[in-house]
């Protein structure tokens, strides 16, 4: 066409003169960056979007910032639920500073109940010295009183870091795993058969039974895994659905001879022989046990499986960019299986945490809430295991506290879950933290995105 | 409506998107906007449509200057859109997406569907749309969906309709359909804003060409001006195509393929019986306008898409049923033609994405366990032998330009012992500089006896690169030719005509050349000749 058969150094392509092959002219800049990234901005998925800003999104001091911001709101709904506070508003204009002190007294007091009850209450160190000797001090247990708060504290997070590190695994292969509960029952009832059904040595059956509440919640896991892998059902749904189906089926077997206490009429299990006990750490007036070291243990476990090993490197590269993975040759429906699986494991073990460290039994409630506050815990934590340690510390140390609370203040327990809500709430909303505390986003990322956006002409 | 833009300014950061930009559309004029990826087109619309804010400049609409704050603004004042992503419901019916956001209602809130559709109707005759109101989005054909958009606007009136790239999505006899429509929109007195970067098209199509650089308005010219004189205000220097390359020494047979059909995402045959081979040390351009079944056949070799029929054989063995792992290892090398979406994980720091592909195998995994010392080993020297521009190698990879994104590609996939590399767009969207880098180090995979097949959409790329060409057409190979092709025969194969002199065969490298003169294509040297005489004689 207008090819110049005459001029060889400089014909012009009439094709697509857009992208020539000719080296640059070490004059000439190079095209500017931004200009063919934009080319291949893509939009991620909801799904993908909300992990990201789960995982990436905040930074540590919001993630603290949202907690003190929850305890200052928990703090006012306290007062402000208090009937004594409430009449003193009454006579406000008369004696304005009384209703202010008078809901400063009562926030501060619960709070107080609330630290005594999950760190450290310095009763306990005088009582020791109200007995006749220290030997006696540690006989009766008055030295380990000193140390319950923390033990409770360990107890109640315990359950909470297997459970949120099943979450916060599934959330890093980019499934969400909604299911812990139904995991949990499933390690559950496999835990408790093995407790009491089974007779064996003493060591021994601690581990069969520790190994059985992993081994029924990995099937329920893996059951959700592989419908994903071969049919594409999407997992949320599963998962919520089978929270159901185990939830009633749990209710029904323990309705059976094989799992009912005998001459009980309500749905309790047989205890689980004491054998089967996971040991206790600090002696026998302290409730933590081994369960909350091997919390500790698989968070590591879990940190070492994302983050050093071939199989988590597949796990992170299924969760941020399937497709890419799929490219390098890794198996996508095989890594959802394996994850679930795990996932499934870790809240199996939660289940052994509870059935063998603290309930000895199992009944037709014993999943609680778990299943739901480990998505909670995964999410302050954000997805990552020692997150996920610190904030089932956080929730352990919140529940054990208000129940203290509640023992000797007026304040309803209930004002736990707010406070756990609304840590959760400022923490889904990284700006609402920025705008209340003032701090200002790191903009290089911004800046780059704003720039992607409007720059591909 | 006379829109006039004067001065317009934006800047991001150190980066001037758009630098004192003027412009002038009169009404009833077809104003093209031609530029390079990455000029300032898609910016400066932005301006005009009220998506962002100039720095720096007015916007006139008949001499009254109008501050355009959001598209709301822009589409009052008489602005029209069609974005290069349609803003289109999938499972609504034309009409209702024709109405989103303009919505008319009978009084209680009922929605007036009938002179909803009664309009579309009415807009869809008047301008040779052929669009059924009724149909749902999701069923129709991507140039039916552009219709859409056009009708959206005309809906609201506008004056003046902005075109992004309305070309890129469709094949030439939609095209077409589309100049035909844009004519009656400027018979009617509306004028349009044509953005593009393919030549022909502007010179077809425009009653006036503004050619935009850098963000700066380089000049304006008629559609009368010759390729040249375009191409040069575009790129800013005349375009010089160079290869050097030495002649292709084909060995064996590396990858046979026989007789493959692969169906698409819907279900219909993408690629339909198709059969070629590429020798070691050879490079097999398929050339072809985008969307002919390019993306589908390089999917389905890597083992990406499933084949409804034929067969894959890589080294004499087949592979058609193997995973993408299971070929990976067998020495397939893939620069997938969407580097973000399947080539890289964004996240991921550059160390990490240099062995995304071989993260389980030593020295990089011992077991279970990832050593992270030899990954990062590995990083530091790729880095440094491909010249990735990147801080360091912990750098997530999202966060690097284009061009570096490709080279950490490259780097990763030449890292392995490859016996053929599949290369699918691989220069799309980067700059001139990365470009002959990425073609550098193909050529020089090919002299190590690689089988090389590169997809690309742009002509130049097969030209410069490739040992022999093949045209994909509606899935089929309508020919094989030697690069010393000229342009216009390779037009006509990959508009479906097939010549009756030459038909689709294998062989179709040698036989045809007669004289080295014939080489038309003046940016091919005579080691190309040489080497077209040398396959033929092989293959022979």
């Amino acid at each position: 066409m207008s090819d110049e058969p005459g001029a060889p150094e400089s014909p012009v392509s009439p094709e697509s003169p857009v992208s020539p092959e000719s080296p640059v002219p070490p004059a000439e800049p190079p095209a500017d960056p931004a200009g063919t990234q934009a080319g291949d901005g893509r939009r991620p998925r909801l799904g993908r979007l909300l992990i990201e800003s789960i995982v990436e999104g905040n930074s540590v001091v919001v993630t603290i910032l949202a907690i003190v911001a929850a305890i200052v709101v928990g703090g006012l709904l306290i007062a402000f639920t208090d009937p004594t506070v409430l009449n003193a508003w009454g006579t406000f204009f008369a004696a304005p500073g009384h209703a202010i002190a008078r809901a400063w007294d009562s926030a501060a007091g619960a709070y107080i109940a609330m630290f005594e009850g999950s760190i450290f209450n310095p009763h306990t160190v005088s009582a020791i010295f109200q007995q006749k000797s220290l030997g006696v001090a540690f006989s009766d247990g008055t030295v380990s009183q000193v140390f319950n708060p923390l033990s409770e504290t360990a107890v109640n997070a315990t359950p909470l870091i297997f459970a949120g590190l099943s979450v916060a695994l599934a959330f890093r292969a980019g499934l969400f795993n909604i299911g812990a509960q139904s995991q949990f029952i499933g390690g559950a009832l496999l835990c408790t058969w093995l407790g009491f059904g089974v007779s064996l040595p003493p060591v021994i059956h601690v581990v069969v039974c520790v190994l059985g509440a992993f081994v029924g919640g990995a099937v329920i896991g893996w059951l959700v895994g592989f419908l994903k892998a071969t049919t594409g059902a999407h997992e949320v749904i599963v998962t919520i659905m089978l929270n159901y189906v185990l939830a009633d089926f749990l209710a029904w077997i323990l309705g059976t001879s094989g799992m009912q206490r005998p001459g009980r009429s309500d749905l309790v299990s047989p205890l689980i022989a004491g054998d089967a006990h996971l040991p206790l750490l600090l002696g026998s007036h302290l409730r933590v046990n081994a369960g909350f070291l091997l919390a500790l243990a698989c968070a590591a476990g879990v940190w070492w499986l994302l983050n050093r090993s071939t199989i988590g490197f597949e796990f992170r590269s299924v969760g941020a960019n399937p497709s890419a993975a799929r490219s390098a040759g890794m198996s996508v429906p095989r890594s959802w299986i394996l994850v679930m699986l795990i996932a499934g494991g870790l809240a199996g073990l939660a289940s052994s945490a509870v059935v063998q460290g603290t309930d000895f039994t199992l009944t037709f409630q014993s999943y609680g809430t778990y299943g739901i506050d480990a998505i909670t815990v995964a999410l302050l934590g954000r997805a990552r295991p020692l997150g996920v340690v610190l904030a089932a510390l956080l929730f352990g140390a919140l529940h054990a506290g208000g129940i203290a609370m509640q023992a000797s203040t007026s304040t309803p327990l209930t004002i736990t879950t707010v406070i756990q809500s609304l840590v959760v709430l400022f923490v889904a909303a990284p700006p609402l933290v920025r705008g209340i505390f003032r701090l200002h986003k790191a903009t290089a990322r911004g800046a780059g995105q704003s720039l992607a956006k409007g720059w591909n002409g | 409506m006379r829109l006039e833009l004067r001065g317009i300014t934006k800047r991001y950061g150190a980066l001037v998107a758009n630098d004192a930009i003027d412009l002038t559309v009169e009404p009833g004029q077809i104003h093209a906007l031609l530029g390079e990826n990455g000029a300032g087109k898609t910016t400066l619309m932005n301006v005009l449509y009220g998506l962002t804010q100039p720095d720096d400049g007015e916007i006139l609409a008949d001499g009254q200057p109008i501050t355009l704050r959001s598209p709301k603004d822009a589409i009052r004042v008489g602005l029209g859109m069609v974005h290069q992503h349609f803003m289109l419901v999938p499972v609504f019916t034309v009409a209702e997406n024709v109405t989103l956001g303009a919505e008319r209602s009978r009084g209680l809130g009922l929605l007036d569907r009938r002179g909803m559709r009664r309009e579309v109707r009415e807009l869809s005759e008047r301008y040779g749309l052929r669009v059924d109101p009724d149909a749902l989005i999701e069923e129709l054909p991507v140039g039916v969906q552009q219709r859409v958009e056009i009708i959206k606007a005309l809906v609201r009136e506008a004056q003046v309709l902005i075109l992004d790239e309305p070309t890129s999505v469709l094949t030439p006899g939609e095209t077409n359909e589309l100049f035909t429509i844009m004519r009656q929109l400027r018979a009617d007195g509306r004028s349009i804003i044509f953005i593009s970067h393919k030549l022909r098209e502007v010179q077809e199509i425009a009653d006036v060409i503004t050619v935009i650089r850098r963000g700066q308005v380089m000049g304006q010219r008629p559609p009368s001006a010759t390729d040249e004189e375009l191409a040069a205000l575009m790129v800013g220097r005349k375009v010089v195509l160079q290869v050097s390359k030495s002649p292709a020494a084909p060995g064996e047979v590396v990858l046979a393929v026989e007789g493959l059909s692969v169906p698409d995402d819907r279900g219909q045959l993408a690629v339909d019986g198709v059969s070629f081979s590429v020798r070691g040390g050879e490079i097999l351009g398929v050339a072809g306008v985008q969307g002919n079944g390019q993306t589908e056949l390089c999917e389905a070799l890597m083992g990406l898409r499933p084949v409804s029929a034929g067969s894959v054989r890589l080294a004499g063995r087949d592979i058609t049923a193997q995973t993408p792992r299971q070929r990976i290892r067998a020495g397939v090398g893939y620069i997938p033609e969407d580097r973000q979406a399947d080539g890289l994980i964004a996240d991921f720091s550059v160390a990490d994405n240099m062995i995304l592909d071989v993260y389980d195998r030593p020295p990089y995994a011992k077991g279970l366990a990832l050593d992270l010392a030899a990954s990062r080993a590995n990083a530091i020297a790729r880095v440094a032998q491909f010249d990735v521009r990147t801080t360091s190698v912990d750098t997530p990879a999202g966060t690097l330009s284009g061009g570096n994104q490709q080279k950490v590609i490259l780097a990763r996939e030449f890292g392995r012992d490859l016996q053929l590399l599949l290369a699918c767009q691989p220069t799309r969207g980067l700059d001139v500089g990365s470009i002959e880098f990425v073609h550098r180090r193909i050529i020089s995979e090919r002299d190590q006896g690689v089988a090389v097949v590169i997809i690309s959409a742009e002509l130049d790329e097969v030209y410069a690169l490739a040992d022999r060409i093949a045209v994909m057409y509606e899935g089929r190979i309508t020919g094989f030719r030697p690069p010393s092709v000229p342009v216009e025969e390779l037009g006509m194969l990959m508009a479906g005509a097939v010549p009756t002199e030459a038909g689709p065969t294998e062989a179709g490298a040698g036989p045809a050349r007669t004289d080295p003169a014939e080489n038309e294509t003046p940016e091919h040297t005579n080691n190309d000749s040489a080497q077209n005489d040398q396959s033929a004689g092989e293959s022979a």
